[in-house]
């Protein structure tokens, strides 16, 4: 089909006919605010943040569930459409503690600091496992709510304004804490539309209203799958990894090939000096787009297990010694010397790579003159 | 994988995951898929979703099942059967692609002959599925605009395995379901490279790409790049080889990354066969059962800490990464090996990186002729690539097959090795749940899944467990011809009357003690899916 021409903020933009225009804005660099759109699935229009101008239609529609069409002329921050998306903003924020969004000595503090403007030290930025990589906190910052309408100065609009939900972190993995949700319902969204398990659900009406489970169970008792995309599309710290969610930011992001199963997702090792502290699915995954599996996601911890061989070992009167590199490959160089063609035979692994692999029969044909190479491809 | 080459020429999947998504309708069978390849599971529901049909054929009531239009619960082992009878349908009923069949294929005819011995009412006697089922489920796969086969283990791990291979390729070919979109035969593998292993020539029979050591013509090329002259014969499979170590002619091994004494059926023959040898080196990350056998052991890195590449189940190459150093003084396989060809004295194998490795590989192999690191970036590539321009390939056998025409195999019911008789009247079925992998190696390492999941339950029909008394949690000894496992029973509705099921992945209970080394003739697959055991409860 023909490609449509639009305008956003003065960026002329060619776009596919019938493409949302949070995506299409998105692609041309153009942010418009918004906590509960999700690429590739349907627009579901459930926070009403994403209002924009648009000129020739009334009122301020969704970007999200707004589709593109020539000629279309679009306008995302005018005054009317920031005071539109801070009202809104502001309502959410009435079920979310908002000290970690308004104050502004925030990236000041440090954990464990004494909050001399506060007196509910509990509940502050720093105590808060998602502060600095918080969707909400950047939406937060961008609409600048800081010091506006009920957040100036000391006002302050959550404490003790509902009943504390308890936490539920009777699983492994996966922790959740409602008391920081504002009902986007991506979770429950990913879990039904992109997962096809539909373990949670929107339960209970009006303010009463929250994502739960059936008859509020624990999670690894539903068909859950734990594979941790509630996780991963949850704005606010209200669904963690539970192991590690206070690992803080990374130093950087190493994007791999998971070690279990064929499918070859693409996995985001999140690492802290030499450790892998938390993993994500890589969106850029070209086979797995963002998704992974409970043994991808949760299961690397194998890497620092303290039982990993970490220095060559020969047996010597029946028990292991340690030994060094030199030593152990001259060894295993001068034990192989003895033995050629059909008497040696290589075991390779499915684990390895291909240029592991590739070595090995290598090594089997050209070194030991022998075509006694498999691996448990069979199995 | 042998049954694939025999008919279209070329063992992997034919389409790729993300296409399965796209198919008008799938036939599951043999996978567990949301167990044991989560990721690819959301392809087929999602293609249920959009009003696909899923049709399931697997003895046991597989989370799958609630997304399924049709559930085919055949008996064990029937699998030929089943898919002989869908075929006698589609040929019955004229809903067959003679245009396909024509143009692309040959031997059509020893095919229907062979389907003479797949009358319904037979076909219905053996998988124990009514006949209605069968016809229903043939219509639905022949009469979609595109439909996809997608299996795993579940098919392979027989002793009849290649032949339930063939069948699906027939099935596939009867009605044009080959070389377009959402459609195809796909293996699913079970480890992270397997694909990649088979493609580098880790292969008695084969160097890399599947290229025959046998072949002359291949032999000189392959001599003239590594400097050697090189072995015509080919060499042993796994089996064999333990088999080999066992009598002596095998005198030393060199295993890396496996733990077959966990892994492999008859485990107690491997153990053994390993004892015997003169020198084994072991080369793996952990002490595992294997390497305790083990004169020397060689640690080695993790896939964090180095660089490389995978081949995954849609034939694609990609980038893993160094994220990480070396943990202590461990390091990656292709070093270690390297190491010790230079001590034996060998040309050719100083590399820097294994970027030159794969440079190598393209050279010397014509489906990843147009593989290198700096095109595999973004996403990889899928082989056959054979050019330095070429965007890979998602779908095979489009215009030809690899092999020129598809080859019908004609198709023929064999019993599993093992019946079930009066001794030992139930069918043990072995597989993967979700929350471990193989022998567990990594997964019991990792606390959260340990905790989930920490012991081998077999599972049992209620209606076996009442007639054996048998209660939830009790504590039974499962018992096969070559050995006892006792462990504690789970009731379970979705496994059938006369079946238990266990898993292999806890070696405080080896499941494979109690499995059959029978293997299929041509695969040397061993069949683990199926062996005769009684089961009573432990007073
Ligand atoms: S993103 Fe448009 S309404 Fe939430």
């Amino acid at each position: 089909m023909a490609k449509v021409t639009l305008t956003i903020d003065q960026k002329t933009v060619e776009a596919e006919p019938g493409d949302p225009l949070l995506e299409v804005a998105k692609k041309a660099g153009v942010y418009i605010p918004h906590l509960c759109y999700m690429d590739d699935l349907p627009s579901y229009g459930g926070c009403r943040l994403c209002a924009v101008e648009i000129e020739g239609v009334r009122g301020l529609p969704l970007a999200c569930t707004t589709q593109v069409t020539d000629g279309m002329v679009v306008r995302t921050d005018t005054a009317p459409v920031r005071e539109l998306q801070r009202g809104v903003m502001e309502t959410i924020l009435s079920e979310h503690p908002d000290r970690c969004l308004t104050c502004h000595r925030k990236i000041h503090c440090l954990p464990n600091w004494i909050c001399l403007r506060d007196d509910v030290v509990t509940d502050r930025c720093v105590t808060c496992a998602k502060n600095q990589w918080c969707e909400l906190q950047q939406v937060s910052e961008f609409l600048g709510m800081e010091g506006t309408g009920r957040f100036y100065e000391e006002g302050r609009s959550w404490y003790g304004a509902r009943e504390e939900i308890p936490l539920e972190r009777e699983n492994p993995f996966i922790e959740r804490d409602y008391n920081k949700c504002i009902l986007c319902a991506r979770c429950v969204r990913v879990c039904d539309e992109v997962r096809g398990v539909g373990a949670i659900s929107v339960t209970y009406k009006g303010d009463k209203a929250r994502i739960d489970t059936p008859f509020g169970i624990p999670l690894h008792e539903t068909n859950c799958e734990l594979c941790g995309a509630c996780v991963d599309v949850c704005p606010t710290a209200s669904l963690m990894d539970k192991t590690t969610k206070w690992a803080g930011l990374p130093d950087k992001l190493v994007s791999t090939i998971c070690p279990y199963c064929g499918t070859g997702c693409q996995l985001l090792l999140h690492v802290k000096g030499e450790r892998i502290v938390r993993v994500s699915a890589d969106a850029e995954g070209a086979v797995n787009k963002g998704q992974a599996c409970v043994k991808g996601r949760y299961g690397l911890d194998f890497v620092h297990h303290p039982e990993r061989l970490t220095t060559p070992l020969i047996r010597d009167n029946g028990a292991f010694r340690e030994a060094s590199w030199d030593e152990a490959l001259d060894l295993v160089a001068s034990r192989l010397g003895d033995y050629r063609g059909e008497e040696f035979a290589a075991i390779a692994s499915s684990k390895c790579t291909n240029e592991d692999c590739y070595i090995l029969q290598k090594f089997a044909r050209v070194v030991m003159g022998s075509n006694n190479v498999d691996h448990c491809a069979r199995l | 994988m042998a049954g694939l080459a025999t008919t279209f020429g070329s063992g992997a999947m034919t389409n790729s995951i993300a296409d399965l998504g796209q198919a008008a309708c799938i036939l599951a069978i043999g996978t567990n898929t949301t167990e044991a390849h989560p990721v690819i599971a959301l392809q087929l529901k999602q293609m249920a979703r959009r009003g696909g049909k899923l049709i399931v054929a697997n003895p046991h009531w597989i989370e799958l099942c609630r997304h399924a239009t049709m559930w085919l619960r055949q008996r064990p082992g029937s699998d030929v059967a089943l898919i002989g009878g869908m075929m006698r349908v589609i040929v019955d009923e004229g809903l067959a692609d003679s245009n396909f069949i024509q143009e692309r294929c040959e031997n059509f005819d020893a095919l229907r002959e062979s389907l003479a011995a797949f009358s319904l009412e037979r076909v219905s006697q053996i998988t124990g599925l009514p006949q209605e089922q069968i016809r229903e489920a043939a219509r639905l796969y022949a009469t979609s605009s595109s439909a996809a086969i997608v299996y795993a283990m579940g098919i392979t791990q027989s002793s009849h395995g290649t032949d339930n291979v063939q069948a699906l390729a027939d099935l596939a070919m009867l009605t044009g379901n080959i070389g377009k979109p959402g459609s195809g035969v796909n293996p699913l593998r079970g480890h992270n490279n397997v694909q990649g292993s088979c493609d580098m020539g880790c292969l008695p029979n084969v160097f890399t790409g599947y290229q025959s050591v046998a072949d002359g013509g291949i032999r000189e090329r392959f001599e003239a790049a590594w400097g050697v002259s090189l072995n015509p014969k080919p060499g042993l499979t796994l089996g064999e080889i333990f088999d080999a170590a066992h009598d002596g002619t095998v005198k030393a091994i060199y295993l890396v990354g496996e733990n077959p004494v966990i892994t492999d059926p008859n485990a107690a023959h491997i153990e053994e066969a390993l004892k015997r040898l003169e020198f084994l080196v072991v080369q793996d990350i952990f002490l595992s059962e294997t390497a305790r056998l083990a004169h020397v052991v060689l640690p080695a890195a993790s896939f964090a800490e180095k660089e490389g590449t995978f081949t995954n189940t849609e034939r694609r190459v990609q980038r893993v990464r160094q994220a990480i150093s070396p943990v202590g003084n461990s390091r990656p396989d292709w070093w270690i090996t390297v190491q010790l060809a230079m001590r034996l004295g060998a040309q050719g194998f100083s590399y820097e990186h294994p970027a030159e490795i794969m440079d190598e590989i393209a050279r010397l192999t014509a489906s990843y002729g147009g593989m290198a690191y700096h095109r595999l970036e973004n996403g990889g590539l899928q082989w056959p690539c054979p050019s330095p321009n070429h965007p890979g390939t998602s779908i095979l056998h489009r215009e030809a097959f690899t092999r020129g025409k598809g080859h019908f195999v004609p198709v023929e019911y064999r019993g599993s090795l093992e019946q079930p008789d009066e001794e030992y009247p139930l069918i043990l079925n072995t597989g993967r749940m979700l929350y471990h992998f193989h022998s567990s190696t990594l997964t019991r390492r990792v606390k959260g899944l340990r905790e989930l999941h920490s012991e081998e339950r077999v599972e049992i029909n209620p209606q076996d467990a009442v007639s054996l008394g048998i209660a939830d949690g009790d504590l039974v000894k499962v018992t096969s011809r070559r050995g006892a496992v006792t462990v504690r029973a789970k009731v379970a509705e979705g496994t059938p009357p006369g079946s238990l099921f266990m898993t292999f992945h806890f070696p405080d209970t080896v499941t494979n003690l109690l499995t059959q080394p029978g293997r299929d003739p041509v695969s040397k697959i061993p069949e683990l899916k199926f062996c005769a055991v009684r089961v009573a409860k432990v007073a």
